[in-house]
């Protein structure tokens, strides 16, 4: 296998990978964090308007590591530096 | 299929290049500016007034009253840096109902500049709430030992707002697109509408974080006795 098969393999697994198991910590922490918030609008439901505010705010810090995970593999399928690189040099010899 | 629209160029010259990104982001800056200047020509102070009137009394005063609720004391001070914030990145996604629109902040660098904005502005308004000196001594708060943690932690806090914003907003088209090969009817009109209510989501988030972060650095430990006195009544 040649540098450009080697990239290339490895750039679409990492890519598949990262965006598969980069996903589940977020979904299942924001989960946990649905279900708690519930439970105390459940409990408290004059105060669902902190409670909704606070949910919406930790659930965005929470979905900005899946988004991460997300830039990471579009970088990877899309704007590989080292696909360009190697591309570049097939394509000026 | 591209990345962002930093890479469809109507026009370059040399260095200089108009790029989808300053076009829409220029578009979207004449129709808010433009827009408000005709709403608020008449206004009136009667209960008859014009619909786009109370859209907008009712678009200042939400915004007014969210800042008032993360505790930010005298809200009309920061509105004007918050609100645009909100309404900017709000109108930025709302748009893409427009054909062939697309966002600007799914572009890095428009994100990165808007972060850029709120990473200047908390110390400004940190400064101008509660002096040099004590704004400085923040950062040594629990212990001086915190005070790499606290530098890296500003870093990260605006990183992570460009990236959340772009990486969003991001998504949301590049699902649109691959969904557009693959299955073109019905798909991806769902797609898009679950792309405006994530757009609307994160300029919500966007503008919080930044009144949240605002807020830390502008608490001081003296009580503020004439708006508890207000809050009061």
């Amino acid at each position: 296998m040649d540098s450009m098969t080697i990239i290339a393999v490895a750039s679409i697994i990492s890519a598949g990978l990262t965006i598969a198991v980069g996903s589940i910590g977020p979904a299942l922490g924001e989960g946990r964090a649905l279900a708690t918030a519930l439970t105390s609008l459940a409990q408290q439901p004059d105060a669902s308007a902190t409670i909704t505010r606070t949910l919406f705010v930790g659930l965005a810090m929470v979905e900005s590591i899946a988004i991460y995970c997300f830039v990471v593999s579009m970088i990877l399928i899309f704007a590989n530096p080292f696909w360009n690189h190697v591309i570049a040099q097939a394509a000026g010899k | 299929m591209h990345l962002s629209p930093d890479e469809i160029i109507f026009w370059q010259y040399g260095l200089v290049k108009l790029n989808a990104t300053i076009l829409y982001t220029w578009g979207l800056m004449c129709v808010l500016v433009i827009g408000s200047i005709l709403v608020t020509r008449n206004l009136s102070m009667e209960i008859e007034r014009t619909r786009w009137q109370n859209l907008l009394e009712i678009i200042v005063s939400g915004i007014e009253k969210q800042i008032e609720e993360v505790g930010l004391r005298q809200p009309r001070k920061y509105i004007g840096f918050l609100g645009t914030l909100f309404l900017f990145v709000a109108t930025a996604s709302l748009f893409t109902i427009v054909p062939g629109y697309e966002p600007p902040t799914g572009s890095l660098s428009t994100t990165a500049a808007l972060a850029f904005c709120v990473f200047v502005a908390i110390p400004l308004f940190g400064i101008e709430a509660s002096g040099l000196g004590e704004y400085l001594g923040d950062y040594l708060k629990p212990t001086f030992i915190m005070l790499p943690f606290n530098i890296i932690s500003e870093f990260s806090r605006t990183l992570a707002l460009a990236v959340r914003l772009f990486g969003n907003m991001m998504s949301g088209t590049m699902i649109l697109a691959i969904l557009l090969t693959i299955t073109p009817y019905l798909l991806p009109i769902a797609m898009s509408v679950l792309g405006l209510l994530t757009g609307m989501v994160q300029a919500y988030i966007f503008s919080i974080l930044a009144t949240v972060y605002i807020a830390a650095a502008t608490r001081t430990s003296k009580p503020d006795l004439a708006s508890d006195a207000t809050h009061a009544k």
